[in-house]
């Protein structure tokens, strides 16, 4: 796999305007399969809208991106299916019990479900596997939120602060799932101010033109 | 993307510069032969007097409406297909003159009602095709300007303005049924009455007239709502300038 | 197809956790049409008269009411993000989304609303066919409702955006639903116009997941 040069993502050229202004131009990036690439830069300078032009929610305003050589927008239905996104909201409904949710999210996203549990353990979750989102600290919503990752397997992470609101260990945990994504030769893209333990990561600063 | 080109200021502004003296000049011709020939050059009508003169407004003015919600409707479908900003921009600068046109209507359609049906109102079910219409345009207009970023409500009402489009025509079935059912069939419409070709030159010299007008004020608007997205812009590279200056 | 109900699924039981969103449109329903008795005057004969009318329009607000929230509160957590770029086709999730409103709204007021009918002196004989029209007309409520709801979302007025958008398009029902049961009262065949409620409902399913899903994609760019 790391033999073909086409291999994971691959922008070129990206440019993406919001409400009448540009919020970047001219980006290039890569990431191939076992990368991690964080995304740097002050606040505004688009790190989430990359993240959501990544994920194909927002068309760039010029540019190409391409997975395994093939621009995405060719099959957009294929780019949702490898891809899992967590944005800075938790997507978390007071009323609904966390194995209610990462089961939904399984099915939604065309899983079986049976990594649910295992997910849930993974960020120390399993214990409150029943308890309604509504119970839960914002650290607890967090991991919450990241146990999708696991939830529904994905090739590629798209991952807008994951951190905000995680103590250390938990930290620690995403960690451990981005490394073991990235050894299965999964690609990560994630904006984040903390460094992940032991990443050795692509670094891509925006707005440093 | 070099749509872009096409819809940047200058080059529109050239363009309108160069239609503007025609649109204006043949609103201000064919207005004036509507009028005049519509006030003095025409008989007064032998069931409805003086009234029929209303005609000249009303008839031209509901065709208006319905010009500028097409243009309203095509505006959407190149907006959403194309992405052409030109497009979005032209649906927020025209949408309020059609509604304008559609209100004159409305408004022309009451006073005409009063001597003919002795009523300001009456359901008719043209007059109520109408005013469907004229929520359909307050719609359009909310919707396009209900959030902060421009583009998502051009983007939004245009789904609306096709939305729309699709559904008038069974809106004017349905009220057109409701009509029949409720209302005897012998009762007068709100019909151009029969007409007598001298009545036809004013008729078509206002609706020209309108057409002409119509196209003279999007165009001044078109060039407004550019400049004000320019002005927009600008502002936005001063926000973002200044965190440069601050990083610094 | 297991993504679309899954949702429906999730949504339903939403409900049921928060039955009050329910029980407070069903408040509204019942409510909004006593109104109505209050505005015209106890008389059977006035009441009886525009009872179908009055049971529709009033139906037709509580269904408005509770589209408000429809995609709105999907936005709001983040979960709108997920659901655009879930595999499934966005289409099929819209009209899931539909079926859950239509399930959790429509039908418990359709289910009261013989009672709502009978405050207001419905005559006997329009009751079957008051229930079937509200059993066609409904959906096409819900429908084009989820197209008004997913083009405001994010939008800085809410309530009063989605019923400028909405309520024009929800005249056909109200024009075929209502003439189906008066019809059927004087004695007429209501079928004509229970053809044209079908027939529109159908229109509306055409329409809406296309509409409301880019409307929806504009939404979480």
């Amino acid at each position: 796999m790391d033999s073909n040069p086409t291999a994971g993502l691959k922008g070129r050229a990206l440019a993406c305007r919001r409400g009448g202004r540009t919020v970047f131009q001219a980006l290039d990036l890569r990431a191939t399969p076992g990368d991690l690439l964080v995304l740097r830069g002050a606040n505004g300078a688009g790190k989430s809208s990359l993240l959501r032009v990544l994920a194909g929610l927002l068309a760039p305003a010029a540019g190409t991106l391409d997975w395994d050589g093939e621009a995405i927008g060719e099959d957009p239905a294929a780019h949702r299916a490898r891809l899992a996104f967590i944005a800075h909201t938790d997507a978390l409904k007071p009323t609904l019990t966390l194995a209610e949710h990462l089961h939904f999210h399984a099915a939604l996203r065309g899983a079986s479900g049976t990594n649910v549990a295992a997910a849930l353990d993974a960020f120390g979750l399993a214990a409150l596997a029943d308890t309604p989102a509504r119970f839960l600290s914002q650290g607890q919503r967090r991991r919450a939120a990241l146990a999708r990752l696991l939830a529904a397997p994905a090739p590629l992470w798209l991952l807008d602060e994951p951190t905000n609101g995680l103590d250390a260990p938990s930290v620690d945990a995403l960690a451990r799932a981005v490394a073991r994504h990235r050894a299965a030769g999964g690609v990560v893209v994630a904006a984040t101010h903390l460094e992940f333990a032991g990443a050795s990561a692509r670094t891509l600063t925006l707005g440093a033109a | 993307m070099n749509w872009h080109r096409y819809a940047s200021p200058a080059n529109f502004k050239r363009l309108s510069d160069r239609l503007m003296p025609w649109t204006a000049g043949g609103a201000a011709v064919f207005l004036a032969i509507g009028v005049w020939t519509g006030l003095f050059a025409s008989p007064a009508d032998y069931q409805q007097g003086e009234t029929v003169r209303i005609m000249y407004v009303h008839v031209p003015a509901a065709w208006m409406s319905m010009f500028v919600y097409a243009n309203l409707a095509v505006a959407g479908a190149a907006a959403l297909v194309w992405r052409h900003p030109l497009a979005e921009v032209a649906g927020r600068a025209i949408a309020p003159v059609g509604a304008a046109f559609t209100f004159l209507c409305l408004v022309t359609g009451s006073l005409w009602g009063k001597p003919m049906w002795g009523t300001w109102w009456v359901w008719d079910a043209r007059l109520t095709s109408v005013l469907i219409l004229f929520f359909v345009y307050l719609a359009y207009m909310a919707l396009n300007s209900a959030f902060d970023e421009p583009e998502r409500g051009a983007r939004a009402s245009a789904v609306l303005a096709l939305v729309g489009a699709i559904n008038l025509p069974i809106i004017k079935f349905s009220v057109d049924w409701w009509n029949t059912l409720h209302q005897p069939a012998s009762i007068t419409r709100l019909d151009a009455p029969a007409v007598d070709p001298s009545m036809l030159v004013p008729l078509f010299a206002m609706a020209v007239g309108f057409t002409f007008f119509f196209l003279a004020v999007a165009l001044v608007r078109i060039r407004a709502e550019l400049l004000e997205r320019r002005l927009e812009a600008l502002r936005h590279a001063r926000v973002a300038g200044s965190t440069i200056v601050e990083r610094a | 197809m297991n993504a679309a109900l899954a949702l429906v699924v999730r949504d339903l039981r939403l409900a049921l956790r928060t039955p009050a969103e329910t029980l407070t449109i069903l408040a509204f329903f019942v409510i909004a049409a006593t109104l109505f008795a209050f505005g015209i005057g106890p008389e059977p004969q006035a009441l009886a008269r525009v009872a179908t009318g009055i049971v529709w329009v009033v139906a037709l607000l509580a269904c408005l009411i509770s589209l408000d929230r429809l995609f709105q509160s999907e936005a709001d957590d983040g979960s709108l993000d997920q659901l655009v770029l879930a595999p499934a086709s966005l289409e099929l999730l819209v009209l899931a989304k539909c079926l859950a409103q239509w399930l959790t709204t429509a039908l418990p007021l359709i289910v009261v609303s013989p009672i709502v009918a009978t405050m207001l002196q419905l005559p006997a004989q329009g009751y079957a066919t008051l229930l079937l029209t509200l059993l066609l007309g409904t959906p096409s409520l819900s429908l084009f409702g989820a197209i008004g709801a997913a083009l405001s979302v994010g939008a800085r007025k809410g309530g009063a955006l989605l019923a400028l958008i909405v309520l024009p398009l929800y005249i056909p029902v109200l024009i075929f639903a209502v003439a189906a049961v008066e019809a059927q009262i004087a004695g007429l065949s209501p079928r004509p116009h229970l053809f044209l409620l079908a027939g529109f409902g159908v229109f509306a399913l055409t329409i809406t997941p296309f509409a409301a899903a880019a409307a929806l994609r504009q939404a979480s760019e």
